[in-house]
């Protein structure tokens, strides 16, 4: 009898792929789904990108948990394009679903950005959300003032890191190796710098409202910074968003603050400066802005444009850049060099002639570049999913050579004997609540590949080798 | 009383799904939906059956009267990007 039951290997477990995965259940629940993804522990940046201190948010674990526990598999610590080929994935499913995001981040491209003390944003986020490939970075915290460039909530959320409280960095998740070295930390400053105007700026209110009412911290906006140019005016008024509009009051309100003197660490959010140079013998010690003013750009939109002042120099001793996210190319998938996308419509990956790549998607940030937030990747992963159907239903795949699941299991158990299942996965988490718990911390987490692949290892012994494995 | 979202939201619209009237904004395919930062429940129209609260994956709904102060400012956020709304569509009439 014909195979009929369609098998779908989705790469990349982060929210794109674990909604990808929960809509395919409901929209095709015959669908035998395997998801595999490269580091030991699934849901990407929930658990890697996600503030600590945004425990609520993380919350999004257990509905994606839940997909695992009703049929999709899950084979992490496997890299799709190393330890199994694409062509591989193509001989084992019916289709393939690529949900692996923006790994690398944007640069500024000018002089000095890469200078020791000089990071991506991106970077220090992964570092103390306890990303495994991070956790040797050494963040030299011992400078008085930061400098964090860009104005989005990744800006944010480091600069709230950068100033919380130790007693309120141990209520979260933060990977112990960043909890111990913030607790020394010395900087008492973070300056954070948009390129364009308040009205413009990238925050969500709700961030930008929990800057100003951290625990004594004081938030500055010098009063000259709040007035709005008149491009920016009439933008606001005729087209401003809701979260544009609240941002301005909330920065209005915090120009009006009285200085407080017994603050233990001060925000400054500047306006309408772009970064340079960043200047140091060996490492950083200065970054040069520069002032721009708002001008209206032919489509429309509004940009900062560089004013000819002198810059001004501001003495610092640690720089995070944080201007976005960029995919980077796949092996043998094509890609989208002006995007940096995988070329899709609806979804459907296409070859450079623009015809659909047949049995080859996209979902999330790779599709349709690093937007919106974790909510997006569901309507998102409907659009993707439901062209899948579509050619399901329209029998426009073709069926896998090796159509068994036992088949892509042997291959793995030769390449890879240390993937982490479900079940694998469940041990870890369960190794990490158990120690938040001791320590009265929500999670804490195992940071090394090899702390998490034993965790892991422990749902494979007996039971009673358990035990140990959690202590 | 109303329910009210707080700033934790993350567009998840299994909310808008449970609804049964349609009180929370913007939706789907609404010209404001993408540029929205979270979902807002309108406290003129929601008839506080808890329907949201459950659905939610993040548990950004609450009761107004269990607002935890941290989000006290939820409240007045979620009646006003209703008034700036229907003034909106008054204006683009």
């Amino acid at each position: 009898m014909a195979r009929t039951r369609p098998r779908v290997a989705i790469v990349g477990a982060g929210p794109a792929g674990a909604f990808a995965a929960a809509c395919l259940l409901r929209a095709r629940g015959d669908a035998e789904i395997d998801l595999f993804e490269r580091l030991p522990t699934p849901w990407g940046l929930l658990r890697a990108g996600v503030a600590p201190d945004h425990q609520e948010i993380k919350r999004l674990q257990d509905a994606f948990d839940r997909t695992l526990k009703r049929g999709c598999r899950l084979f992490a610590n496997v890299e799709v394009g190393v330890d199994v080929s694409h062509s591989e994935l193509m001989r084992h499913y019916t289709a393939v679903i690529y949900a692996t995001g923006a790994q690398t981040d944007k640069s500024l491209g000018i002089p000095g950005e890469d200078l020791l003390g000089s990071w991506a944003a991106t970077e220090f986020v992964a570092w103390y959300n306890g990303h495994p490939d991070y956790r040797e970075l050494q963040f030299d915290l011992s400078a008085q003032r930061a400098v964090v460039i860009g104005n989005g909530n990744v800006a944010a959320d480091v600069t709230r890191m950068l100033t919380l409280s130790d007693a309120e960095l141990k209520r979260t998740d933060m990977a112990g190796h960043a909890l111990e070295a913030l607790r020394e930390s010395a900087i008492r400053e973070v300056i954070v710098l948009g390129r364009r105007g308040p009205a413009q700026a990238a925050f969500t209110s709700a961030e930008l409202r929990e800057l100003g009412h951290l625990d004594g911290v004081d938030v500055r906006v010098e009063s000259g910074e709040i007035e709005l140019d008149g491009v920016s005016q009439q933008w606001l008024d005729e087209e401003g968003t809701f979260t544009a509009r609240k941002n301005v009051e909330l920065l209005r309100e915090f120009a009006g603050r009285q200085a407080r003197r017994d603050a233990r660490r001060r925000i400054e959010l500047r306006f309408l400066c772009s970064p340079v140079k960043i200047r140091g013998a060996g490492r950083v010690e200065a970054i040069d802005v520069r002032r721009n003013e708002i001008v209206r750009a032919d489509d429309g939109s509004l940009r900062a444009r560089a004013l000819d002042d002198e810059p001004e120099t501001i003495e610092c001793g640690l720089v995070l850049r944080s201007v976005g996210y960029r995919a980077v190319p796949l092996p043998h998938v094509p890609f989208d060099e002006r995007h940096f996308v995988l070329p899709n419509e609806r979804g459907r990956v296409l070859t450079p002639e623009g015809q659909p790549l047949r049995g080859v998607y996209a979902v999330g940030w790779i599709k349709r570049g690093p937007t919106g937030i974790l909510g997006t990747n569901k309507r998102d992963a409907e659009e993707t999913v439901s062209s899948l159907v579509e050619d399901l239903h329209a029998a426009a795949l073709t069926q896998p050579a090796a159509p068994d699941r036992e088949q892509i299991d042997a291959l793995l158990a030769e390449r890879k004997p240390d993937v982490v299942s479900a079940e694998g996965w469940r041990a870890i988490d369960g190794d990490e609540l158990a120690r938040g718990r001791r320590k009265q911390r929500p999670r804490v987490k195992l940071a090394s590949r090899s702390e998490l692949l034993a965790a892991a290892a422990g749902s494979r012994s007996a039971a009673g080798s358990m035990d140990s494995a959690i202590t | 009383m109303s329910y009210v979202i707080v700033g934790s939201c993350i567009k998840d619209d299994a909310c808008i799904e449970v609804c049964p009237v349609d009180c929370i904004h913007p939706k789907v395919g609404a010209p404001d939906f993408e540029t929205a930062e979270q979902l807002y429940i309108d406290p003129q129209v929601c008839i506080d059956c808890d329907a949201c609260v459950e659905a939610c994956p993040v548990d950004a709904i609450f009761a107004d009267f269990e607002l935890p102060e941290k989000y006290g400012y939820a409240l007045e956020l979620n009646g006003q990007f209703f008034d700036e709304r229907s003034t909106a569509e008054r204006t683009a009439a």
